[in-house]
């Protein structure tokens, strides 16, 4: 059948710098550059470029340009490109679209619909150079009082604290699983969590063994295949989390196809190699709120109530109801990962259209914990979208104690966000599971890259809090007050808790 | 006056002067060196608010509480009184005698109530006090142009729109007797005067002065909400008089545990402290970190048997402690204390995040401060 699809892009190739030192052929897993010898000409095959700018990064010669095809359907508001573009694919498949990463449709971010005060005159801003600032964070329940005891004027603890989280920043690796990623992807992760005094987050992906040495800074999940769960994985983590969803396809499963499980996959996940690994959408054994208060305390039990429980869900329409529940059921931790959260694959349809932004589960799960009394029974840690540090403290602003990143990390691992994760030739090393494709991201390296990501981003955390005359995290956290919104609804203000601009 | 303008989530901001005094031996003085000593801090305030606080003035109805009323009419008044005759006796009703005074114009009605808990609310009641503070809330929250702004026994605050002497000269402050008073000077930036927000700020017999900014009111506030007070006031002070009043009474905490949760000692602190003094701070920080007092501060807190001198941790607002036999002194600054009084033995800069405590009886140091007189007496010599 002769496809109707228009290449996404053109590939320019300027023949006079082009050394015909095939880098860009060797470069693209998706075969988009080719070397025709009879000709010594280096030639493109546009159809299967998937725009993700590796062979333009490798070029020595810079001779290459790529660049989304001009040759669009004449311009309709209705029926784009994009809706067209679907269209002649199942036409052509009768399949269902797959795509990766999170959302990319035009939702409003609310990130940038708010601004942050700072300090003038009435309290002197602090200069985080020169003064001390704080951004150790705990995870985990805490009581609502302390009870102390004092025995010859010296006071000591008598209320026994739950299980927490220290967290030297208020930044952690959201869920990527070893499968989805590859294993250089996952030890840079645990390597630059350790060295940094943070976590990560396994996915549902199950812990290699070899990573069981970074297991203070793991979080463990728990998903509904249970891929690799066992005794010793839940042993190995800081903190367990039971995945009920994530942001970029609320309510339904995974599909993690047979060819990306290797040996070493089928041996972690505990799957035979090369079949499917599929998550089924609901945790089998979790059909309402009490079965998964069962499965939070089987886990507390079965790791000697030592470590947290977190519990994930996507941002939906009813999370503040959920996530109250969640914290009744035991939830040391309530995960809220929004519309914006990413994924090595998920079927479009669903990516793009179910779930709500992260700001506004944020601001009213926050909102409802502390109307029902219970904000101090669970932190909230907030995923799907967090792009850079004014983000952290936003969110943190309107109530998280941290947030996860993921699609952040990977793309300070290299990933330029084509969204091509599903089809497991990541060129950049990172989606995939082919050896010729994952060396080329080196752990050293890509430890170094996540460690600077986090440096950065809590020295402009701290430059922001020294702004606004706070030392610190704890002072800002929930502190709405020191946020405005921009051309925001009376009621978008109302949800998220804040005053406009000027106000 | 009072009307419509209590239910703010903000705050204002206000730089101010502060001063405390008092007689560890519990003997009386008059409000007359008060009046002087704040008088004397004039460029800290701006004659947008002025107030005082006084313990052991009302010894004939030491067992009843006090509560000081403003109102804005006698419509407010009837209210209240009925809201309050329902389940307290009242033992006297007055008006709180006042004498006209250049620079305090447009003063509220200002009433005071002594009276007990009726019989048959008291015996439904496990905590009497948590009574006491939800009436206060009701009152404030509820009845338009009603604000209760001293609620405490044997104890009274005297507050309004005014320079701090002017206001002591209007509420005939030479006539009362008290051990231990505090005076604070407002200076807002923010105009909108109004009696309530002056301080001291006072809930049972917790009295707190403030000067600074609490930058972390926004959470500090969210956090309170959740056991139950709400903020009414439009000035952050009053978080500060809610916390200790959560910390000390409600969860038992001792006086110093309560000040390092206002003022924290730093991560790096408390990582280099032994085990238990480790456990106890890293708990203290986990449990009350939303109440942590972030942004400038030196507040002093008072209640019948304590004055408490805090700074916030990074000492952004002076705070002075001195002596003088019998004689506690915390203030803004050192020379009012020379100012009205010539046997002044020590005074010393505390610390930030150190708390001062002069107690009935006994002024405590902490050793960090100790240490900081020794360095600061051989500075010179």
């Amino acid at each position: 059948m002769k496809s109707y699809i228009l290449p996404e892009f053109l590939i320019d190739r300027d023949d006079y710098r082009c050394i015909r030192c095939e880098v860009c052929v060797r470069q693209c897993a998706f075969d988009a550059h080719w070397y025709d010898e009879e000709d010594d000409e280096v030639r493109v095959d546009e159809d299967k470029c998937a725009g993700c700018l590796r062979c333009v990064t490798f070029c020595p010669t810079n001779a290459l340009i790529v660049r989304r095809n001009p040759n669009q359907i004449p311009e309709n508001a209705n029926w784009t490109n994009e809706v067209l573009h679907n269209i002649y694919k199942q036409a052509e498949t009768g399949g269902v679209l797959l795509t990766g990463m999170g959302c990319d449709k035009d939702y409003p971010i609310y990130w940038d619909r708010i601004v942050l005060d700072a300090s003038q005159v009435t309290n002197p801003s602090i200069d985080p150079l020169r003064e001390p600032m704080e951004l150790r964070t705990y995870l985990g329940a805490k009581p609502d009082a302390l009870e102390i005891g004092r025995k010859k004027g010296k006071s000591s603890v008598l209320t026994k604290i739950s299980p927490q989280l220290r967290l030297e920043t208020p930044i952690m690796f959201s869920a990527l699983s070893y499968g989805a990623i590859s294993y250089n992807v996952c030890e840079s992760l645990a390597r630059a969590a350790s060295e940094f005094g943070t976590y990560y987050n396994t996915g549902e992906g199950g812990l290699h063994r070899d990573l069981y040495q970074y297991g203070d800074h793991t979080i463990c999940q728990v998903a509904s295949g249970r891929f690799g769960v066992h005794a010793d994985y839940l042993e190995a983590a800081a903190a367990l989390e039971i995945k009920i969803g994530q942001g970029a396809k609320p309510g339904i499963g995974g599909h993690l196809p047979g060819e990306k499980v290797s040996a070493e996959i089928s041996h972690t996940r505990m799957i035979p190699e090369g079949t499917d690994a599929l998550s089924p959408a609901p945790h089998h054994d979790i059909y309402s709120i009490e079965d998964l208060a069962q499965l939070i305390y089987a886990l507390k039990e079965a790791t000697h109530w030592e470590k947290p429980v977190s519990v994930k869900i996507a941002a939906v329409h009813n999370s503040a109801a959920i996530a109250s529940g969640m914290v009744r059921a035991g939830a040391d931790i309530i995960a809220l990962d929004g519309i914006r959260g990413g994924t090595g694959a998920a079927p479009t349809m669903i990516r793009d259209n179910v779930g709500i932004p992260i700001e506004l589960a944020l601001a009213s799960v926050d909102t409802r914990l502390r109307e029902e009394g219970i904000r101090n029974r669970a932190s909230i840690v907030v995923a799907g979208g967090i792009r850079s540090a004014a983000d952290v403290v936003k969110a943190v602003a309107l109530g998280a104690d941290a947030v996860y990143i993921g699609t952040a990390a990977l793309v300070a691992l290299g990933c330029h966000v084509c969204q091509k994760c599903y089809t497991g030739k990541c060129n950049w090393g990172i989606a995939t599971q082919d050896p010729y494709l994952t060396k080329r991201l080196n752990p050293e390296i890509g430890t170094r890259r996540l460690v600077n990501l986090l440096t950065g981003w809590s020295h402009e955390i701290m430059e922001i809090l020294g702004g606004m005359g706070i030392n610190a995290i704890e002072s800002l956290r929930g502190n709405r007050l020191r946020l405005r919104g921009v051309g925001l609804s009376e009621e978008e203000l109302r949800i998220l808790g804040i005053r406009h601009a000027g106000a | 006056m009072l009307r419509g303008i209590r239910f703010p989530d903000d705050k204002d901001f206000s730089g101010c002067s502060i001063f405390g005094m008092m007689n560890v031996r519990g003997e009386k003085f008059n409000g007359e060196d008060m009046i002087t000593a704040i008088a004397n801090m004039k460029d800290r305030s701006n004659g947008l608010g002025g107030g005082f606080a006084a313990y052991g003035i009302y010894p004939q109805y030491a067992d009843l509480y006090c509560f000081q009323m403003m109102y804005d009419d006698e419509g407010a008044r009837k209210e209240s009184e009925e809201f309050l005759e329902a389940s307290f006796e009242i033992e006297t009703a007055e008006i709180i005698p006042t004498r006209a005074c250049e620079g305090v114009r447009e003063s509220p009605l200002l009433w005071r109530y002594f009276m007990q808990p009726r019989q048959k609310v008291t015996c439904e009641l496990e905590d009497v006090e948590s009574f006491i503070v939800s009436v206060v809330m009701d009152i404030n929250r509820k009845i338009d142009g009603a604000f209760v702004f001293s609620s405490g026994k044997d104890m009274g605050v005297f507050k309004g729109v005014g320079f701090p002497e002017d206001i002591g000269r209007f509420f005939r402050l030479e006539e009362y007797e008290g051990y231990s008073w505090v005076a604070h000077g407002r200076f807002p930036t923010n105009t909108q005067a109004w009696w309530g927000g002056a301080h001291p700020f006072n809930i049972l017999d917790w009295s707190v002065v403030h000067n600074g900014e609490i930058s972390s009111y926004g959470i500090n506030k969210r956090y309170l909400e959740m056991y139950g007070y709400v903020c009414t006031l439009f000035t952050d002070t009053e978080v500060v008089a809610y916390a200790v009043d959560l910390l000390v009474r409600r969860h038992g905490l001792s006086v110093e545990d309560m000040a390092k949760v206002l003022a924290a000692p730093l991560w790096d602190e408390i990582d280099r402290m032994p085990a238990e003094g480790k456990q106890l701070h890293t708990a203290l920080r986990q449990t009350y970190g939303s109440i942590l007092m972030n942004g400038p501060f030196s507040i002093i807190i008072s209640n019948r048997n304590q004055m408490i001198g805090l700074t916030d941790r990074i000492r952004l607002r002076p705070l002075v402690a001195g002596r003088s036999g019998d004689i506690r002194y915390i203030s803004s600054e050192e020379a009012p204390m020379h100012l009205i009084d010539d046997n002044v033995e020590d005074t010393w800069i505390p610390r930030g995040g150190e708390p001062i405590i002069a107690e009935l009886e006994n002024i405590a140091r902490p050793a960090a401060v100790e240490e900081n007189l020794l360095s600061l007496s051989g500075a010179d010599s």
